[in-house]
């Protein structure tokens, strides 16, 4: 059994890293939203599945254009994540405007089902955006980045076997980990992102040291769904097909990661994320040979949800989240 | 010529009037002493000043132009920066980043420059680094500065508030009882550094202070508050004989045995 299960591990290991980038990059938005406001944004998840539809409506339209054949695809991409990013920023921005600004001082339960009432807005207006212009929810994307790439590990020791993987694989990665670099550079060393941190440590003194509290929180909310969208465009040149539901169970997955890694910190969410995509990936290739057959790949969700209730038991505050002490 | 002019300023919470018709007058580049019995409307009165509480009535004028209305940032961006009674450090961020969000409001680049990693936008942030701290160096804190400020000792964790402060170049500084719980030692080298502020940092101070023996040396001129209402104010010399302020502290039956 063990041999078998080494056997899986390279391409246990390429998928889970690849799924992991996702979930990672998608909990960075759940987690910088609470850090700053207290608030689980449930409808991040629906800016990740509008990433993805304004992604591959892009790609379709652009495709459309015969001069673009002539461009290399990895220019299309980024000018589709750039384009996607810079819209679903400005749609988190404008949730947070209109729908999570008013109740800034309600109780904390009224935001959160407001987040619930929101997702559900863009899940119907995607849908119905989507039927109306293709007469069918579920929409497929052009097929790019599809060569197939082989790694040798059975040449590095007979026990492994060869993994393979598609080109998008590589760039899903190689792309989540640009932006998860390039968020923890603009959190830790620039001016905004000194002013996102303190902001989310008190409020009111940041504001009485000239920062613009509103302004930094739609910052933060640009940048949370900036990176939620061009994931969505990752997920969908991944896997091709998408439809408007794909953002609750990927939402749900993205934010067990941020509570695995500590939610409100913004490397713990990274970590989380990588992690769960392994374990995932891990528990679908190795289920049914470790049970025996009772439960298959299938249950990788219920795997996923009892990491969850377990962190949630043992160490509520995440790996890297620190544990606070109830005040008296 | 006078830096902060308050007039007739009232704040009322329901039936509770905190603050009550206060007027006063603050010179540039003096050093101002509120002082007053606990529950006297200090706080409140900074809280005004800085635009947290909006005054029920009067107003409050910075260099002839009115706060009225402006939110805290604003306030702070005109020129008026504040430590707090009971310190407010941003506690899990390093020394110095504790005076770089100070300086938020000296860096003039936008998100955009940030994004696209442009190379003044680099610069100013390096400038920015380099002005902490020397700020830093100033108050003898530059050795900690990686430091998390909630672990610096009491002391020390006072002194940053007030760099923080200062590192928004403001035009007044307000201190929420600067001293309070400092040593003896700790209290002298708070008296240099706040008799020396104005010329070096080129600011008005004024603050609320209970070491009274502080006060009396600092200060240029004293107000004094009592039940919300000003009661008294003028040189350290007027207040220590002033019987309306003995009556406030001690009660009236200190007046006639003094």
């Amino acid at each position: 059994m063990l041999l078998e299960m080494l056997q899986s591990l390279p391409q246990v290991l390429i998928d889970g890293l690849a799924l992991g980038a996702v979930y990672a990059v998608v909990a960075l938005g759940y987690t910088m939203v609470y850090g700053i406001l207290q608030l689980i944004n449930f409808a991040h998840g629906e800016i990740f599945m509008t990433g993805a539809f304004i992604g591959t409506a892009f790609f379709i339209l652009l495709m459309g254009m015969g001069w673009v054949s002539s461009v290399p695809q990895i220019v299309v991409l980024i000018v589709v994540l750039v384009v996607t990013a810079c819209l679903t920023g400005l749609l988190g921005m404008g949730i947070e405007r209109v729908a999570y600004r008013p109740l800034r001082n309600a109780p904390r339960l009224i935001p959160l089902i407001t987040a619930i009432g929101i997702s559900f807005i863009l899940q119907d207006v995607i849908r119905f955006i989507a039927e109306l212009s293709s007469g069918n929810y579920i929409v497929t994307g052009p097929s790019l980045f599809t060569n197939q790439l082989t790694i040798n590990f059975s040449s590095i020791s007979s026990i492994f076997n060869d993994a393979s993987f598609k080109t998008s694989f590589l760039i899903v990665l190689v792309t989540a980990v640009i932006l998860m670099i390039s968020l923890d550079y603009f959190i830790n060393r620039t001016k905004w992102g000194t002013a996102m941190r303190a902001v989310a440590l008190d409020r009111e003194t940041a504001s009485l040291m000239s920062i613009n509290v509103n302004k930094t929180i739609s910052i933060t909310f640009f940048i949370g769904s900036a990176l939620g969208g061009a994931t969505g465009v990752l997920f969908a040149v991944q896997y091709g097909t998408i439809d408007p539901f794909i953002g609750f169970i990927l939402g749900m997955k993205a934010f067990i990661a941020a509570v695995l890694g500590g939610i409100g910190n913004i490397r713990g969410a990274m970590l989380g994320g990588i992690l769960l995509g392994l374990l995932e990936m891990f528990a679908s290739a190795n289920l049914s040979l470790l049970t025996g057959g009772v439960f298959g790949a299938e249950y990788k969700d219920v795997f996923a949800f009892s990491i969850l209730i377990l962190v949630l038991i043992f160490k509520p505050e995440g790996l890297l989240g620190k544990p606070t002490a109830e005040k008296v | 010529m006078s830096i902060l002019e308050v007039t007739n300023l009232t704040k009322k919470f329901g039936g509770l009037t905190a603050n009550q018709d206060v007027t006063m007058n603050i010179e540039a580049g003096s050093i101002t002493a509120v002082i007053g019995p606990n529950g006297a409307g200090k706080t409140t009165f900074f809280n005004m000043i800085t635009g947290v509480y909006q005054p029920t009535s009067g107003d409050i004028k910075l260099e002839g132009k009115s706060l009225l209305g402006l939110k805290p940032d604003e306030v702070a961006k005109r020129g008026i920066s504040r430590t707090f009674q009971n310190i407010r450090l941003f506690g899990e961020m390093s020394v110095i980043e504790n005076v770089l969000v100070g300086m938020h409001i000296g860096l003039k680049t936008g998100l955009l420059g940030i994004f696209l990693n442009l190379p003044t936008t680099k610069k100013e942030e390096l400038l920015a680094e380099k002005e902490a701290y020397r700020l830093l160096e100033h108050f003898e804190l530059a050795p900690f500065l990686n430091e998390k400020a909630c672990n610096l000792s009491y002391g020390a964790q006072r002194k940053l508030e007030i760099a923080r402060a200062l590192a928004t170049k403001p035009k007044l500084l307000l201190l929420d009882e600067p001293a309070a719980g400092m040593n003896p030692a700790e209290t002298r080298e708070l008296t240099e550094i706040i008799k020396n502020m104005g010329k070096e940092f080129n600011v008005s101070v004024l603050l609320i202070e209970h070491d009274m023996k502080l006060v009396m040396e600092i200060s240029e001129h004293i107000f004094v508050l009592d039940h919300g209402e000003k009661i008294a104010e003028g040189n350290p010399e007027e207040i220590r004989t002033n019987t309306k302020v003995i009556e406030a502290y001690l009660g009236s039956g200190a007046v006639q045995t003094v």
